[in-house]
């Protein structure tokens, strides 16, 4: 789709991803909670934007509070970032591990339907449980009827199967070198952004620990090794969505903030197996169907933001996007290509696997980077940018290719 | 009667004791995996959990209730397929809790040690008194309406004067764990005189089960584990005795030894920590039970008196907290020491500088032991350090490197005596049943 009128975001923030590989990370000590996330992650963006008074509504994307920390009615949590969001419209959305693309979306529309100003943000405090009990709660992200049937650790295991097709299809060597090379770019790109959960690795070869990992079924899941899988994280991320007269009030110029060209929200029947478990197939429409809208292709996306979640889903997302034929998509990530110096850089501050995925949180973080990569405000993990290639995209994914949200972006 | 049905029906005499709870959790797992087999769901399986202590017992549920949650989580993969024709039990949380009744609902607390008279199988894990064990195997023989098979976890006490003493003809056998036996690998196996093949081979069958590393040992006091031990143990007393005039005072020579006990022979704790670790009441008793066996030998260790007449006894908590014994501990770590003379704790801190500078300069690549014990490269670490150390000649290196040698000399007195088969049956015991890094025959220090 196209907004019938001018749609901007601005003032992205983001607070670190909490979790293992983090310094300051102690399973066995109290951490921040879900208010402290949703409280930085708000008046971050709130103080980018001269506060909350120029903020008509805001919406939340969550995945499962209600179960990680016991806690529903988030847009009650709105007016505790600022007392100005108090008596103003809030809500939140909710799809699995898209949620943070739903918050978006909602920004979006709420703008197209009169606001002039929407703080979006997204959040997920995950760190609460053991993983295997996490993974019963993130397995809600698939249908219900499925899980007895399903693997301990319900969601790697449906993307090992994911894997375990492409390996057979294609071949496996191959595969395994492009999803080593994933996890490797994502962990040098994660070491140059300061709130990335990998930011203190130091691993000297990501590349050959992730290559060397066999998959191992007794203890994990048959085809993917846990590098292959992103982290549990605890962390928040918002942006500011906004009109032409919302970015006035705001005081920003057009350049600083990102216009939104196009803007594809799709779902999948949640109750039937992918066709083919080789192909993201809602993943494909969405993405196409978006580039299309806008009238550009492919040529003339600089950097992407992708749902790594696990390392075959960034492959097959390649092939998605058309950047390499099927079962070609792992040569295109092993030769480099989308690495922060190859021909189509993607993940730059270092996707789900390297920044981290807290899980309702993160497609709002995908939108945060892009915004930071097309107005030159990345920092250390700047990409360059080429005058024929202006466009950003995001793409977010819940459950097992299901609730899928894809923006295309430019500088405005 | 085959090894599951054998397993029907288990006691475990002792059961909240810091052994027979382990044994208790091992055994219930066990237990409970064979009665999760298709082919035994119709079938009813009994552990007694017998202990004389009513409040101990309470205490045991909740540490089995956690222990189990914990071994649950690791082999959920496992449990989902042994549930799969349970429709109501979905997720892992489902499953772990179902695992977690299941096997508690095996476990019968009971103060009476009739609940025995069924059993197949009794473990044995309570006081080591030989007498007492001799005195419960026999009654409960005498009364049993099974033929049953005795496991004792002596530590200490000849299997064949037991077998003897209480009539068992052959149908007991040792089966000595370490401490925690939830967490240690090692079993000492002791085999008596009589032993008959079908128990030893029931005893094989159930550690590997377990997933125990089996260690044979002859069938004489003190067997490898505490054949070692109690010696080394009696060598760190007697020095701290003898070097307290080189260190200023007793309490600073205990200080002294227990530091280069861990320390410089990188070993996991000072010998003075393990001694209250195991307990010195404990300790003491097992010497008592030894020395009057052996040849040529005093294993006994005034010492030790003095410090159970003065109500120093070391050991655990139920809770698994330490003791106080020759070292007093806060949070788990040594704070200050006892004095004999004035029958009160004097804090290292007081007086530590002083000692370590009569220690001398830590040799550069000395590196604690959980450093070295889970290193790739442990073999090349502990290389460099002892080579270090050879080259050096300070109090405390010399110190060690006679500690070093007492060391050896008695893991080749226990195979010139025919307690172990062999200088790795020594070492395997020493490195996994006391977690040291090497083991006690070794070249390393000169």
């Amino acid at each position: 789709m196209i907004p019938h009128k001018k749609v901007y975001m601005y003032g992205g923030y983001n607070t670190i991803s909490l979790g293992t590989g983090r310094k300051e990370f102690n399973p066995k000590k109290e951490r921040p909670g879900i208010e402290h996330y949703i409280s930085e992650a708000g008046k971050g963006v709130l103080e980018q934007i001269g506060g909350a008074d120029n903020v008509d509504d805001g919406v939340i994307g969550n995945f499962m509070a209600a179960r990680f920390v016991n806690q529903a009615n988030l847009p009650g949590f709105l007016p505790m970032i600022d007392k100005g969001l108090s008596m103003k419209y809030g809500t939140s959305v909710e799809g699995a591990c898209g949620s943070g693309g739903l918050s978006l979306q909602t920004g979006i529309r709420n703008i197209l339907s009169g606001s002039d100003v929407t703080l979006s943000l997204g959040v997920e405090v995950q760190n609460t449980m053991k993983a295997i009990y996490g993974a019963d709660v993130l397995a809600g992200a698939g249908w219900f009827k499925k899980r007895k049937d399903g693997h301990a650790y319900f969601f790697p295991g449906q993307f090992s199967d994911r894997a375990g097709a492409y390996f057979e299809k294609y071949d496996k060597d191959r595969a395994r070198k492009g999803m080593s090379r994933w996890y490797a770019n994502a962990i040098e790109n994660a070491r140059l952004d300061p709130t990335a959960q990998e930011y203190h690795n130091t691993n000297p070869n990501p590349y050959q620990t992730c290559l060397n990992m066999e998959p191992n079924g007794k203890f994990f899941v048959p085809n993917l090794n846990v590098l292959d899988c992103s982290k549990v994280s605890d962390g928040a991320s918002g942006i500011a969505i906004a009109s032409e007269e919302g970015l006035k009030k705001m005081g920003v110029d057009k350049s600083e903030a990102v216009e939104v060209v196009s803007f594809v929200p799709v779902v999948r029947d949640i109750t039937q197996d992918p066709t083919d478990l080789t192909e993201l197939e809602a993943i494909k429409f969405a993405v196409q169907k978006a580039m299309k809208d806008a009238g550009i292709t492919i040529d003339q996306v600089a950097t992407a933001e992708v749902h790594d979640c696990f390392t075959i889903a960034g492959i097959l997302t390649v092939e998605a996007l058309g950047l390499a034929e099927r079962g070609k998509g792992c040569d295109f990530v092993a030769d480099g290509n989308t690495a922060r110096n190859g021909s189509f850089p993607m993940n730059t501050s270092g996707g789900l696997v390297g920044w981290g995925h807290p899980t309702g949180g993160t497609g709002v973080h995908q939108a945060v980077t892009i915004w930071q990569q097309l107005t030159g405000k990345a920092g250390q993990y700047q990409v360059e940018i080429p005058e024929n290639r202006p466009y950003g995209m995001t793409i977010n994914m819940g459950g097992d290719d299901v609730t899928v949200s894809v923006i295309v972006y430019k500088r405005g | 009667m085959t090894y599951q049905e054998r397993l029907q029906n288990v006691t475990v005499l002792g059961a909240a004791g810091k052994m027979g709870s382990g044994i208790l959790l091992l055994t219930a797992v066990e237990m409970a995996d064979i009665s999760l087999q298709k082919e035994n769901k119709d079938k009813t399986y009994v552990l007694n959990a017998v202990d004389v202590s009513d409040e101990a017992l309470h205490g045991l549920m909740g540490y089995l209730r956690t222990q189990v949650r914990k071994i649950a989580e690791k082999k959920v993969m496992m449990l989902r397929g042994i549930y799969a024709d349970r429709a109501d039990l979905i997720e892992n949380f489902d499953i772990i809790d179902e695992y977690i009744f299941d096997v508690m609902n095996i476990v019968r607390p009971v103060n009476a040690m009739e609940a025995a008279y069924n059993s197949n199988i009794v473990f044995e894990a309570i006081k080591e008194d030989p007498d007492l064990k001799v005195k419960i195997f026999k009654q409960i023989k005498d009364n049993s309406k099974v033929e049953p098979w005795f496991f004792t976890n002596t530590s200490s006490i000849p299997i064949s004067e037991i077998d003897e003493k209480a009539g068992l003809n052959g149908n007991v056998v040792g089966f000595h764990f370490y401490n925690p036996p939830a967490v240690q690998k090692l079993v000492e196996l002791i085999r008596a005189d009589k032993t008959t093949d079908e128990v030893n081979d029931f005893a094989l069958a159930y550690a590997k089960k377990l997933r125990k590393i089996i260690v044979p040992s002859n069938d004489i006091a003190g067997f490898i584990g505490n054949g070692h031990f109690m010696r080394d143990a009696l060598h760190g007393m007697v020095e701290a005795e003898a070097m307290a005039k080189d260190f200023g005072g007793y309490v600073n020579s205990v200080y002294a030894i227990n530091k280069v006990t861990q320390d410089y022979l990188v070993r996991p704790m000072g010998i003075f920590q393990l001694i209250d670790y195991v307990g010195v009441e404990v300790c003491s008793y097992i010497m008592s039970v030894m020395n009057p066996k052996l040849e040529n030998e005093d294993l006994h260790s005034t010492l030790l008196d003095t410090m159970i007449s003065q109500g120093i006894t070391g050991g655990q908590y139920s809770s698994g907290a330490q003791k106080d014994g020759f070292l007093k501990y806060e949070r788990g770590r040594p704070v200050a020491i006892w004095d004999i003379n004035t029958k009160s704790y004097v804090n290292i801190a007081d007086f530590s500088a002083e000692v370590d500078s009569k220690l001398g300069d830590a040799p550069a690549s000395l590196k604690p032991w959980k450093a070295v014990n889970f290193s790739k490269s442990k073999a090349t670490t502990l290389e460099g350090i002892f080579n270090e150390m050879n080259s050096v000649d300070t109090l405390a290196v010399n110190i060690a490197k006679k500690y070093n040698k007492r060391s050896n000399e008695i893991g080749n007195l226990l195979v010139d005596s025919g307690v172990a088969a062999n200088a790795d049956d020594v070492n395997t015991v020493m490195a996994t049943g006391f977690f040291h890094a090497y083991g006690p025959i070794n070249n390393f220090l000169k």
